[in-house]
């Protein structure tokens, strides 16, 4: 374990005090970044100390990007980053598949990702060989100069890990399991499945393109790509105010989610722990992707009436159907003169919530990819992301309902599916999956 | 190719500079890397390269001459109007081109002479091989041809005699083994080299064999300077070598059609895999 201020552990990462350590390269940077808005780095400063690694950095007259410390989320801590972090704006999703030829090839892949990905949420460039004309650059150089952006990696692996290929079939956690099929499900192969997930987030779409493709570049040889998908929320610029956001069906997505700042519920709901019967899933989560296409063009055509029935919350202040403001009490007892419910019974907040004691965390985000050509209609939706502790007790039953009755399932379909066990968090000079190789 | 390469990046260098003093002060910076590894290039040893130059002249020299008489061959055929012979030297004699690419692409106009797909020139320059495929399978004859045969013959010769003026420097040997799978990747595991004929796999297997040579002479010398790196190239090489094989038929290779979707990304994330560690072979050019 290293201590708070090289943790994920806490939602001020880095703002504890640097004195009690010794001055890293990074706690410099965000001291430069704390101390001095619009602080330029001479030659003599940080950056002509780093300028050879570090992103920011580059040329020694530009003004260095503030580097502080609301822009970099450690990759280091007992967590991995990117569970309960806040939601970036951006996502790009991977799934990939081992092509290595022994264990020692994947234990070395997931030593070269760590080091990466630790390298890269710091905002500094890969490798050492970004200045040789005789070699193709170690990084490939589109996020030079560009601040962290809260960058954060997070590596699971899925159920064909654990077949017979590296000996592993006797470590697969129980709460890994193949999702059932679901209504609604229209699931493609090609969306579907992988040896390993990747889930890279960040406040710029650019970086966390270019994250992924690096993470891509050191598998090469070891791992391919089985398939990718980018998303997407309202930015951060476009809503300071940090609101919930709204999904392209144009409902606020995530209000039920449980508070990731209580440690407590987060034990309860998110982390595995080796109680579970898994020792080396102790303090990783259990993580569900969903492609869920929105059959957008359906959608428009259907009446404010039926949108907000079928959610069971307005649209315009996502309260629930009858109260006010959207964190008003979800009553779901409440009946109209009539005696009929005020929230159908089959809406989807009802059919999630449940009885309120099974939740999930919810991180998903919408994503865009361009037309269905077979129809002339939009290809875009909602790549749903979930941590659970266990998804047999807590994604899978909350879904059967929802794919047996929700009524919003009229306008969606999900054309993808991929389960994956997020390894526990690692400090300093461990490696992502440590516990398992 | 390599050559107009080089202006064009230049031009680029230009334009970028143009964009303001810092991008100017960037540019000055690399500049001086670049000094710093032109001092280094000198200090790789005269001893080691002579030999691997030498040996990859005498490579280079052997394929060009038996591309003359494997291309006389096929010329043959094809003014004498005997279709079958014609279609079935076709491939096999593109093999000796394929294998020293590099090379041709560094000689002006020749590459697309020889090699020009239609519409990569004006229609009115277009000769070469996929001129004279173009009418042995799409329009199934030898009739028209003759004019284009001539040409191939000359401009075949015309390459053998300016590859004496070649000098062939170790980062471009180096950087010719990963350009020769580069057009794998782009134009051969897509089915777009050969689309008349689609005979793409020999191209593809002759860029491997192309590449594998430059490799088996540096080799030595890449295990001294980084024996993990050698060999994940080596490993590489097996893994493609071995998939390829899959797809022999007789003395050559299956059509590309009948390659199904899972053959070709297989077999282009196999180039990708080899590629990627040989791309960095360059580091045997350090002090």
């Amino acid at each position: 374990m290293t201590g708070p201020k090289d943790s994920n552990d806490s939602q001020d990462e880095g703002k504890s005090n640097v004195l009690d350590k010794t001055i890293s390269r990074r706690d410099l940077l965000r001291l430069a970044g704390v101390g001095g808005a619009g602080l330029l780095l001479g030659a003599t400063g940080v950056s002509g100390l780093f300028s050879a690694k570090s992103r920011s950095g580059v040329s020694s007259a530009a003004p260095t990007v503030a580097a502080n410390v609301d822009q970099i989320v450690s990759f280091y801590g007992k967590h991995q980053a990117g569970i309960t972090t806040p939601a970036q704006d951006f996502i790009v999703f991977a799934a990939f598949d081992l092509t290595a030829a022994s264990l020692g090839e994947v234990r070395k892949l997931f030593q070269d990702w760590t080091q990466a990905a630790a390298t890269m949420a710091s905002g500094e460039l890969l490798g050492d060989t970004n200045d040789n004309l005789n070699l193709p650059p170690s990084d490939t150089g589109e996020a030079a100069g560009l601040s962290p952006s809260r960058t954060t990696i997070t590596f699971g692996v899925g159920p064909s890990f654990f077949d017979g290929r590296y000996g592993l079939a006797g470590k697969r956690p129980a709460a890994l399991v193949d999702l059932p099929a679901f209504g609604g499900d229209e699931l493609r192969a090609e969306w579907s499945g992988g040896d390993i997930g990747v889930q890279v987030n960040a406040n710029d779409l650019q970086i966390a393109f270019h994250a992924l493709r690096n993470l891509a570049r050191i598998a090469r040889g070891k791992a391919v790509l089985r398939w990718t998908q980018e998303g997407f929320q309202r930015t951060s610029g476009a809503d300071p105010s940090g609101a919930t956001p709204r999904n392209l069906m144009g409902f606020r997505d995530g209000t039920g989610n449980p508070d990731v700042t209580d440690d407590a519920e987060m034990n309860k709901v998110v982390w595995a722990s080796a109680s579970d019967g898994t020792a080396w899933m102790s303090k990783g989560s259990y993580m569900v992707v969903r492609r869920v296409r929105m059959r957008i063009e359906v959608w428009d055509r259907s009446t404010l009436g039926d949108q907000e029935a079928t959610f069971g919350r307005h649209r315009a202040s996502g309260a629930p159907i009858g109260a006010v403001h959207e964190t008003d009490k979800l009553d779901l007892d409440k009946k109209d003169e009539k005696g009929k419910p005020v929230i159908p019974m089959n809406a989807h907040v009802r059919l999630a919530h449940g009885d309120g004691s099974v939740k999930i965390l919810r991180r998903s985000f919408s994503y865009s990819s361009g037309l269905d050509n077979k129809t002339g209609q939009l290809d875009a939706g909602l790549l749903f992301i979930g941590y659970n502790r266990d998804s047999r007790k807590q994604f899978i039953p909350m879904q059967q309902k929802l794919g047996q009755s929700d009524l919003l399932n009229e306008y969606i379909v999900h054309t993808g599916s991929a389960v994956f066990a997020c390894f526990p968090g690692v400090s300093e000079g461990g490696y992502i999956g440590e516990t398992l190789f | 190719m390599k050559f107009k390469l080089v202006s064009f990046l230049v031009a680029c260098t230009i334009v970028f500079t143009g964009c303001g003093s810092n991008a100017a002060e960037t540019n000055d910076q690399a500049n001086e890397g670049a000094a710093v590894n032109a001092a280094d290039e000198t200090t790789v040893s005269e001893e080691v390269w002579a030999p691997i130059l030498e040996s990859y002249r005498q490579f280079t020299i052997e394929q060009a001459d038996t591309f003359i008489i494997e291309t006389e061959k096929f010329v043959t055929a094809v003014k004498g109007g005997d279709l079958d012979t014609a279609k079935q030297l076709y491939a096999p004699t593109r093999m000796y081109f394929e294998r020293i690419e590099p090379i041709a692409e560094a000689l002006g106009d020749l590459d697309p002479n020889i090699d020009a797909r239609e519409n990569d020139v004006e229609d009115k320059d277009w000769r070469g091989f996929h001129r004279i495929e173009q009418g042995l399978w799409e329009r199934n004859s030898t009739e028209g041809l003759d004019e284009y045969a001539d040409r191939l013959l000359e401009d075949v010769k015309l390459l053998r005699a300016l590859m004496e003026t070649v000098e062939v420097e170790p980062s471009l040997l180096l950087t010719g083994a990963v350009e020769l799978l580069n057009e794998v990747s782009s134009s051969k595991v897509t089915g777009e080299e050969e689309r008349y004929s689609h005979t793409d796999l020999y191209d593809f297997a002759a860029n491997v064999e192309g590449a594998d040579k430059i490799y088996q002479l540096v080799k030595a010398e890449l295990n001294k300077k980084d024996a993990a790196l050698d060999e994940q190239i080596g490993k590489g090489f097996a893994d493609l070598e071995q998939a390829l094989a899959a797809y022999k038929s007789g003395d050559g290779y299956v059509s590309y059609l009948d390659l199904k979707e899972e053959d070709t990304k297989k077999l282009s994330q196999l180039i990708d895999a080899l590629a990627e560690p040989l791309s960095q072979m360059g580091t045997i050019l350090e002090a």
